[in-house]
């Protein structure tokens, strides 16, 4: 074991300050999704972990459920529509006075009604004449909440919100536009490897090039390919076909890069042997070279599919906003607009949306890494 | 869409290209037994069928549109009628546009620069302390998670309530338990790109710490042993020793980090929509592209402008990757 030193003790702080300023926002979310809509909208997530004091109001049942006991009418039921555990330390009458009363204490109304309201919420409202009105009186409570989670806003957005729907796109768009510049790129790229032909390292240097051309340089062309190649077969420009093959272009030279990257580290002595036995390049490639890539496959793969899934302006701009086609990312945008302040929403959508890249990001992590750093370091 | 013909969809995409290698290559060896033995031919065929997709690809969706883009930008709002240099004036005399290239110079100075600093020195940092991977596990994740899932994180973080409320965003709350005045961060100019930016960081500095830190496991045990025994501080070490050693790889990490500023659109896109003096050149540029049944023009301008800035670091690849082939 090292020593305690000043040093030691002084970086460990200073990597957990790191951590803390990293993962603090992120969980913030995370507890806020999993909170009441009301008291959210209130009060700060870091607070739903202690007991909290909240003022309500709530109303009491009207004439349908009195009962008659000796003299008196009676109206006896609790607040709460169901337990939330909460316990009330005074409540109110009016307005104007909202903890006027200790709990258990007899208030009086203004038509000489009397009402009880205990702890837990039950009450007892109790009157020498029948009960008239339908509709009950309010009664203003303060109470003290435990912390309390639910699941209803995930509810809420998955079905309500169209959440699941656009959850179920990404997925159309994000499987399909990671495995179709996998298939192509490795042939490519073993072309690129281990076939001679002439223009070869011309089109290694585009691939290069390609590697950084910013994606906002081919938007507007391919934009306008899809709209006449839409006009002139009669069929929508924006489809997940064409959100397919506009993912692939993009993709195609990193994923192509990363391949080829790969591949050249393959002894060529054992390609050689296999053409010199008279396999064919196909041979080669199905027998040889795809059972040897599958780790590099499966970092690409993650890399890519993270990149669609996370996208924004690609699906922005060839998918329709149409439900049947918005992905989360687009959701997500459309909610931030139209349900800016409903954070309920918006916070259980963005952990939604999050489920996918963080579960890949803890199963794969090893992957993931080995794809960027090979990614980065040699390009 | 139900599940079932979404799935069906995605199998028939996927299949298709399966399917046209797959029976393509069958078509070929199957002509090749009947015909004769035509080596050369039957290469060259094979090759076709290796890179056609992925050329056709790549030459529809980044060749053709990078030279059809700087067309587009000599011409007007439809492409039809050459315009000359007008869209580039137009550019040049726009306050908005202005804004954008002096919000982005902003973005790529602090940007990189912090991410890359924040990056090696929590590399530095986890490398010596047990708990270190975990740590590096937490600082990582963001990366995993999209810039419109950062922003509404960071949305919520930044929320403003006014000051009789209580704040339900953790800075302003921070700042209210400090005595001060809580305040609407994203509205504030020229600020606001700080606050921004710092999402940006938040994420990219996991990306710098990843390759950090399996660039630290190629600095030899040996030199910093010796440079212990000779008792120099584990400071003297860092800036002596580790950042001469990583100089290529700060390089690297730099390059990734500045291209991907240069395009920076969901964030912005997200939290500001460009209000408030936060517009960069891609969020321009994307509402040029539909403002007024769209602009391709102005766009294109727009575009290039973002080209033109990963210009050096696109020769400085090509470059490097010539220098590797000659080895």
């Amino acid at each position: 074991m090292k020593k305690l030193t000043f040093a030691s003790v002084f970086s460990q702080l200073l990597l957990l300050l790191f951590v803390i300023a990293w993962i603090v926002p992120t969980f913030g979310l995370f507890i806020s999704s999993l909170r009441d809509k009301d008291v959210l909208a209130i009060s700060g997530w870091w607070t739903s972990f202690t007991t909290t004091e909240v003022n309500e109001i709530y109303r009491t049942k009207g004439k349908e459920d009195q009962i008659k006991e000796g003299d008196y009418y009676f109206i006896k039921s609790n607040l709460f529509d169901e337990n939330q555990g909460k316990e009330i330390y005074r409540f109110g009458i009016t307005s104007k006075n909202i903890d006027e009363y200790e709990v258990g204490e007899t208030a009086l109304f203004k038509d000489e009604t009397e009402i009880t309201v205990f702890e837990n919420g039950d009450y007892v409202w109790k009157s020498k004449e029948e009960f008239k009105k339908k509709k009950g009186k309010r009664i203003f409570v303060s109470a003290k909440s435990p912390p309390s989670f639910t699941l209803d806003n995930y509810k809420e957005v998955l079905l309500k919100e169209g959440l699941g729907q656009a959850f179920l796109n990404t997925f159309a768009v994000a499987l399909p536009a990671t495995l179709i510049p996998l298939i192509i790129c490795s042939y490519f790229a073993y072309a690129l490897t281990w076939m001679k032909f002439y223009g070869r390292d011309l089109l290694l240097a585009t691939i290069i090039a390609s590697l950084v051309v910013p994606l906002q340089m081919c938007l507007i062309p391919v934009l306008t390919i899809y709209n006449d190649f839409g006009a002139l077969f009669g069929v929508s420009a924006k489809s997940y076909p064409g959100i397919w093959m506009a993912h692939t272009g993009f993709g195609l030279a990193s994923t192509t890069f990363l391949l080829w990257n790969f591949l050249k580290t393959l002894p060529s002595e054992m390609i050689e042997a296999a053409r010199v036995d008279g396999a064919t390049h196909y041979d080669t490639f199905i027998k040889i070279v795809v059972p040897l890539s599958i780790p590099s496959f499966a970092s690409i793969f993650i890399l890519q599919f993270l990149w669609v899934w996370n996208d924004l302006l690609v699906g922005l701009v060839f998918l329709d906003k149409h439900p049947s086609e918005i992905i989360l990312t687009a959701k997500l945008k459309e909610l931030l607009g139209s349900r800016g302040e409903n954070w309920e929403i918006l916070t259980t959508g963005a952990f939604v949306s999050m489920t996918v890249p963080l579960f890949i990001f803890f199963s794969l992590q090893r992957y993931f890494i080995r794809g960027l750093v090979a990614g980065s370091v040699k390009g | 869409m139900s599940i079932f013909s979404l799935a069906i969809t995605v199998l028939v995409g996927v299949l298709f290209f399966v399917l046209f290698f797959h029976l393509s290559n069958f078509l070929l060896d199957y002509f090749r037994v009947k015909a004769s033995k035509n080596f050369a031919f039957e290469n060259s065929i094979r090759v076709i069928i290796f890179i056609a997709p992925a050329f056709i690809v790549l030459f529809v969706f980044i060749i053709y549109p990078v030279f059809e883009t700087i067309r587009l930008s000599f011409y007007d709002k439809v492409g039809e009628n050459f315009v000359g240099l007008f869209n580039y004036t137009w550019a040049i005399n726009d306050p908005d546009f202005r804004r954008s290239i002096i919000n982005n110079l902003g973005w790529l100075i602090v940007v990189p620069t912090l991410s890359t600093f924040f990056g090696l020195v929590i590399a530095n940092l986890a490398d010596r302390i047990w708990w270190g991977s975990i740590a590096k596990s937490i600082i990582f994740m963001p990366m995993a998670i999209s810039f419109v899932g950062a922003g509404v994180i960071w949305k919520f973080m930044y929320d403003y309530r006014g000051p009789g409320d209580q704040q339900i965003g953790l800075l302003n709350a921070i700042a209210v338990a400090l005595g001060f005045e809580p305040q609407a961060w994203l509205t504030i100019p020229l600020w606001n790109n700080l606050f921004l930016m710092a999402i940006m960081i938040w994420i990219q500095t996991g990306l710098a710490l990843v390759i950090f830190s399996a660039a630290l496991r190629s600095i030899p045990n040996e030199t910093l042993d010796a440079a212990r025994i000779d008792g120099a501080s584990e400071l003297k070490i860092f800036w002596s020793i580790i950042i001469p050693y990583l100089e290529q790889t700060i390089l690297v990490i730099w390059t990734i980090i500045t291209i991907l500023v240069l395009k920076v659109f969901d964030i912005i896109y997200a939290m500001t929509n460009g209000q408030w003096q936060t517009e960069v050149l891609a969020n321009l540029m994307y509402d040029w592209m539909f403002r007024g049944g769209g602009d391709s023009g102005r766009g294109s301008v727009l575009a290039f402008c973002i080209l033109i800035g990963v210009i050096p670091i696109l020769a400085w690849n090509l470059y490097r990757h010539k220098q590797e082939q000659k080895v």
